[in-house]
């Protein structure tokens, strides 16, 4: 494959005002010829004519350079670096911030142009949470501008799925619809929840629409993974959040640190949420509970855990008392049987002959038809000292 | 480069609550006015709190989509915003005139221009309007039909009824109605009583909400009595007590809703070209090709 001499052309014309260097590759204008370097290769003393030549057997380095500094452009921009992360191309960032980052989930082992290239023919895949990107050079040689890539997006559990299999999109604005529900039709409330449905791709996305679509599945994490990246990610802990509620959310300041434990293991684990808890109980104050290994930051509590959390402050804040209740040893187990089946949303797992767990159906209605009274309550008898 | 944020609520529960915000983004998308458009919420992702930082342009229109200035408008969407300078006092507002002020968010250093709310916008009167044209599917709706605007009214806010007498007034101004009333779920004059406040036979009823949700499709409805149970749905007219109600749904769900939002953005500022024609064009075309006979919950 050979540059097509539109890159050629829009190379010679920015190396006629300055070098060119992108991604290892280098043009450089002196009094009246041209020097050119490859990271294996250099070139010196070079005619103007003979460039243009010299040029021809690196199209990849030189539409590699057209592609993202004409077609992506926005240096320094989130969505630049997310497409860098896309294909493994060295990721240009400059950690502004002074704290060390870990830079997690970044560049693992960056290619090189011309491996980049070979990974690209084939396509290149990514995971991002639930979603498998793969980014690939455009199909039709005969597209000018060459090596402009496209982006295909389905869910990591189709990856192996033949596209005739799935709902093929090519609109960014439809991952709204399909992050909208679960499997089962529910709504999810929390875009992060692992609960994304499979079944769907979209094929052919730009770089932009790419990070669109990204952005409507789950919102905000490219940026905030940016800003991760570059030292930058500002943190919200669970105090300052807090403090800063109004209106009905104003109790939050009165959540017992204890409180705050539970819920971050009850809602901030990997298995309820894609993202890594990066707040905790105050700046110097970690919470015990382990915030995951989400491929997200998270950056403060969001509106799902608040909202939960004003329920929980309300809650904290009764006394405790103590109940006499009669129940068998078994029947005892069976409760904590039940309260485990909803916690790990396994109720509708249970077979319906399966008695011999607790939280079966009819067990939980036999417990219930033999413990309830009249009205409905479970019989027990409050001691007050 | 100019950015569009539309901020509204939102709901953890009932996934349709966000279904305007992203019509109407949609559609101011589609006159290409902005560089970039979001939709943020209080109740869903992206949040307020981080919409600010997924935008590339320096110059960030906020558009709250809300009925009244109030809590959210004057508490909530700027603290979240991160509007470190913001002051209610700021929009030198009298409940319902609030227009724009500049500011920066404190996080990303852009530079914000803060809306006033849609729903006290003078062009929201049309919207209503049209929501009265469409719901009759008569372009000319208004003689011998009086309309209702009803709000939700309360103790707490009484931005919320100025922006409702505040349209109903305009209305009657334009004489097009034979009777236009105010009317409230939670306070006088109630909208359980609509027949008792209306001459005419036909009466046009337009909820100033944003979304469809509980107060519009089974609140009101039983309430006027158009039905016994909202889940059985009711007829566009019903019959109430010798008066033929057009019962609307929430304006806020109307298509001229973008042009209030563009004419937010405008106001503050933003350069926004002819999209406010071509968005009015596409709105009255939509009226006059398919109007809605029945509602059904849910819908
Ligand atoms: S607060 Fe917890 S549940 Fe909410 S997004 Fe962050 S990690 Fe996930």
């Amino acid at each position: 494959m050979t540059a097509t001499p539109a890159s050629v052309e829009a190379l010679l014309e920015t190396v006629d005002d300055g070098a060119v260097a992108f991604d290892g590759f280098r043009v450089e204008r002196a009094a009246d010829d041209y020097a050119l370097e490859t990271p294996d290769e250099e070139w010196t003393g070079l005619a103007a004519d003979d460039l243009a030549d010299a040029l021809e057997p690196l199209s990849d380095y030189v539409t590699n350079w057209r592609y993202w500094q004409r077609s992506v452009g926005g240096e320094g921009t989130a969505r630049r670096a997310f497409l860098r992360w896309c294909e493994r191309a060295p990721l240009e960032v400059e950690e502004v911030g002074d704290e060390e980052t870990d830079a997690y989930p970044s560049v693992d082992d960056p290619l090189s142009v011309p491996e980049r290239y070979d990974a690209l023919r084939d396509g290149l895949d990514r995971e991002w949470g639930q979603l498998c990107i793969t980014a690939r050079l455009v199909d039709d040689a005969d597209d000018d501008p060459a090596g402009e890539r496209v982006y295909d997006l389905w869910h990591v559990d189709d990856a192996g799925s033949d596209l005739a299999d799935l709902e093929v999109y090519d609109d960014p604005r439809d991952a709204r619809e399909i992050a909208t529900y679960d499997g089962d039709g529910r709504y999810r409330p929390l875009k992060t929840a692992p609960t994304l449905p499979s079944g769907w791709a979209f094929t052919g996305l730009s770089g932009g629409e790419l990070v669109e679509t990204v952005e409507f599945f789950y919102p905000a994490t490219v940026a905030n993974w940016h800003r991760e990246l570059r030292g930058t990610l500002d943190v919200d802990h669970w105090t300052k959040t807090a403090e800063r509620q109004t209106g009905i959310y104003d109790v939050l300041d009165e959540m017992p640190r204890e409180g705050v434990e539970w819920m971050a293991e009850a809602c901030c684990v990997d298995s309820q949420c894609l993202r890594r808890r990066e707040w905790e109980f105050d700046e110097d104050d970690e919470l015990d509970v382990d915030g995951g290994d989400g491929p997200f930051p998270c950056r403060e509590p969001c509106s799902l855990v608040v909202a939960a959390a004003r329920k929980w402050t309300i809650l904290e804040s009764e006394q405790e008392r103590t109940y006499e209740l009669e129940l068998t040893a078994s029947e005892y187990n069976q409760l904590a049987e039940l309260i485990d089946a909803v916690a790990e949303g396994r109720t509708d797992e249970i077979r319906e002959a399966d008695v011999n767990d607790g939280a079966n159906r009819y067990r939980a209605r036999y417990l219930r038809a033999k413990r309830f009274d009249e009205e409905g309550n479970l019989e027990a008898k409050r001691i007050d000292d | 480069m100019q950015a569009l944020v539309i901020a509204a609520h939102g709901s953890h529960l009932n996934p349709d609550a966000s279904d305007p915000t992203y019509a109407h983004a949609d559609t101011v998308r589609e006159t290409g006015a902005f560089d970039e458009v979001r939709e943020a919420f209080w109740k869903e992702e992206p949040h307020f709190r981080e919409v600010i930082r997924t935008l590339e342009s320096d110059e960030v229109f906020v558009v709250p989509l809300f009925i009244s200035e109030g809590y959210f408008t004057e508490q909530v969407i700027p603290r979240e915003l991160r509007l470190e300078e913001w002051d209610p006092e700021k929009w030198d507002s009298d409940g319902t005139s609030a227009s724009q002020v500049t500011l920066e968010a404190e996080d990303v250093g852009k530079t914000i221009h803060y809306c006033g709310p849609v729903g006290t916008h003078d062009a929201m009167t049309d919207v209503i309007v049209q929501r009265a044209e469409s719901v009759t599917g008569d372009p000319d709706v208004g003689d011998g039909v009086g309309l209702a605007v009803v709000g939700h009214g309360t103790e707490r806010n009484e931005n919320s009824a100025k922006a409702i007498e505040y349209h109903t007034e305009r209305i009657r101004e334009m004489d097009r109605f034979d009777e236009a009333k105010a009317l409230f779920m939670d306070e006088e004059p109630e909208v359980d009583d609509v027949t008792d406040y209306f001459e005419t036979e036909d009466i046009v009823v337009v909820p100033l909400f944003i979304a469809d949700g509980y107060h519009t499709q089974e609140d009101i409805p039983e309430d006027m009595g158009l039905t016994e149970d909202y889940r059985l749905g009711w007829d566009v007219p019903s019959d109430v007590d010798g008066h033929r109600i057009w019962y609307a749904g929430a304006v806020g769900t109307e298509g001229l809703m973008a042009d209030v939002i563009l004419e937010r953005a405008a106001d503050a500022g933003a350069d926004i070209g002819d999209a406010v024609e071509s968005v009015r064009e596409a709105a009255s075309l939509e009226t006059g090709a398919d109007p809605e006979p029945s509602a059904e919950p849910g819908d």
